[in-house]
């Protein structure tokens, strides 16, 4: 028998007390656990979201930069074009490494979904795209070989969504255009999964937008003095720049804004824990004064009944703190599910990303802070005097 | 008979308010080894308050106390709690009305428990054998709440000797007992008292008392009769 053990049956005494304040830090370690996994997991997601567009700079037609996100990261529609001259103009520039162009359509598509939805086709140079992008694996077939084929590559949930395999006919609602199915892509976890691409020439021709471009991607040299080569491009008019840079660091700062509160919620729960864990050793300690007298009668030291009723501390916060660990783990996909439903933009891949060392601060947090909020209960008990026993007894 | 504990004018004064009581009022004794010496008085006379300041639980106001011949208290400035403490674990053994003993512990891991906090604990007899002396070997498993007041009591007993104490204090250790069980209690202490340990107790029973090797009588603070 040891310090441990003793400490460890005296939390049995009161099992109910002892479970709920072991729930109550499961929770607070729950809740900082996955608000820790969310703050990386949405943070990675995005960063893997904009380095996988394969280009550093995108230029677009003059308008809101978040269109512009928007076009990136969610394949958005409703933009202005810009004319395909620019293209030689961009190209002249010494820093740029890879041109591509891009034209997006979007087609409501009354049967996609419950209530319909837009379907995106994103027009690509097929000499150029598909070298920027060399992540892209192909589940069946391969890219286009010509700029006007009547084909498509479809992303790993556009063609699930779709039921489309290679050698399949797909038909683009409205137009009533049918084009070949050549190709399904991998899951990659980015926006390419749900895009339909087509050859850029087929696009230009169906949509009527010949000489048209919602977008060019450009692929600069690394070397390359980023700045005043985007301070060039703002000189072009009718054109707005969106570096990648920038564009994490607009989301990134309402990424930061939203952390500050998530840091405070997570702040508030490790209060109530500790809160919690103070109320429940003091009353233990305050319903064993004739105990804790007799054992410093017996030969405890000061010291020895602060270290046991710190141990129970400590029991009490590593069982709550690993429960809660467990939790987050066993439910990060659910929480992850409900974050995906209220949030308007959320990046692919796991966004609440619990691991080794997200857990073992979880955990770190919650165990400094229950035993910091355990030292005021076991320096009440180890003032006790024995004395207080035995005037206790007569009382 | 050896002496073990001397008690010189000892003196135990509370203030409260404007008001000096003298709990304890220039009481000395000897106690020697295997003696049973038994403390009886009204309530409210001060032999708890004696008993704490023999066993070292309080510091007394004035007078001195020494225990096996080590001087612990005269004219010395107040014991901190640490020495006390230290005190504490090399003589006495503390058994009490109400038996304290932990109710989440087996009657063996209550009997261990000191040698939990004190390593030089256990020097006397093992657990098992105090356990077969206080005829409690059936009962190692259980827990308190199993046992009876005087079985409740004996568990006491016996953790008080796990130090091996040269003395004993006992503060109305038959106060919760019936009879048939008090006189089992009065049994084990006679036993101890012969085996050499001295045994000092309070308490209300005058039947319990009147066996003792000597009965020391308190009224306001003072030895009325002895």
């Amino acid at each position: 028998m040891n310090i441990y053990s003793v400490a460890y049956k005296n939390l049995l005494r009161k099992k109910v007390r002892t479970a709920l304040t072991a729930s109550g830090i499961a929770l607070s370690a729950w809740v900082l656990a996955t608000l820790f996994g969310f703050n990386r997991g949405y943070e990675s997601g995005l960063n893997r979201d904009v380095d996988n567009m394969g280009f550093q700079v995108l230029l677009t037609a003059k308008g809101c930069p978040y269109e512009a996100a928007t076009l990136m990261l969610k394949g958005g529609t409703g933009l202005r074009y810009m004319e395909e001259d620019v293209v030689k103009t961009v190209s002249s520039n010494k820093e740029v490494e890879a041109v591509t162009r891009m034209l997006m359509q979007g087609v409501f598509d009354p049967n996609k979904g419950d209530s319909g939805a837009i379907a995106a086709y994103l027009g690509v140079d097929t000499h150029t795209f598909p070298a920027m992008k060399p992540y892209l694996e192909f589940k069946q077939g391969g890219w286009f070989k010509t700029n006007d084929g009547y084909e498509a590559v479809m992303g790993y949930e556009a063609a699930e969504l779709e039921a489309r395999e290679v050698g399949d006919p797909l038909l683009i609602p409205d137009l009533g255009t049918e084009l070949k199915v050549v190709g399904v892509l991998k899951r990659t976890g980015t926006q390419d999964d749900g895009t339909i691409f087509l050859p850029l020439d087929t696009v230009q021709k169906i949509f009527k937008k010949e000489g048209k471009l919602t977008g060019l991607g450009i692929k600069v040299d690394k070397n390359a003095d980023m700045g005043a080569f985007e301070n060039r491009l703002y000189d072009l008019p009718d054109v707005q720049v969106v570096s990648m840079a920038q564009v994490k660091t607009t989301i990134m700062s309402l990424v930061s804004s939203a952390r500050v509160i998530v840091f405070a919620i997570a702040f508030i729960a490790v209060l109530i824990a500790m809160a919690g864990v103070v109320n429940t050793i003091l009353m233990s300690v305050i319903e064993r004064y004739g105990e804790i007298g007799i054992l410093k009668s017996m030969g405890a030291m000061p010291l020895d009944i602060f270290r046991m009723i710190w141990m129970e501390t400590a029991i009490l916060c590593s069982l709550g703190g690993f429960g809660g660990i467990l939790l987050s783990l066993a439910t990060a996909r659910a929480a992850e599910a409900a974050v995906r439903h209220f949030l308007p933009y959320t990046p692919n891949g796991d966004m609440i990303a619990v691991n080794f060392s997200i857990a073992a601060g979880a955990f770190g947090v919650i165990f400094v802070g229950g035993l910091l909020s355990g030292v005021y209960p076991a320096w009440r008990a180890a003032r006790v005097r024995p004395l207080e026993a035995i005037r206790n007894e007569g009382e | 008979m050896d002496t073990v504990l001397t008690a010189k004018d000892l003196r135990k004064t509370y203030h409260r308010g404007s008001e000096d009581v003298h709990a304890v009022d220039g009481v000395s004794f000897d106690a020697g080894a295997g003696e049973l010496t038994a403390i009886i008085g009204p309530s409210g006379s001060g032999k708890t308050t004696l008993l704490n300041l023999l066993g070292c639980l309080d510091n007394p106001s004035s007078g001195s106390l020494s225990v096996g011949g080590e001087e612990i208290f005269g004219g010395k400035a107040e014991l901190s709690e640490g020495t006390l403490t230290g005190i504490r674990r090399r003589n006495f053994g503390y058994i009490f009305q109400k038996f304290y003993l932990i109710p989440t512990l087996t009657v063996l891991e209550n009997i261990m428990l000191p040698g939990v906090f004190y390593r030089g604990a256990g020097a006397g007899r093992t657990p098992q054998e105090l356990l077969k002396q206080l005829g409690l070997e059936n009962r190692a498993a259980h827990l308190p709440a199993e046992l009876s007041g005087g079985e409740m009591q004996r568990v006491a007993i016996a953790r008080a000797l796990i130090n091996a104490p040269k003395i004993l204090l006992a503060d109305e250790p038959t106060g919760n007992l019936d009879s048939k069980r008090a006189g089992e209690i009065e049994e084990i202490l006679h036993t101890l008292a012969d085996g050499g340990i001295t045994v000092i107790m309070v308490t209300h029973n005058l039947e319990l008392a009147r066996t003792a090797d000597r009965v020391i009588e308190i009224r306001d603070g003072r030895i009325h009769a002895q």
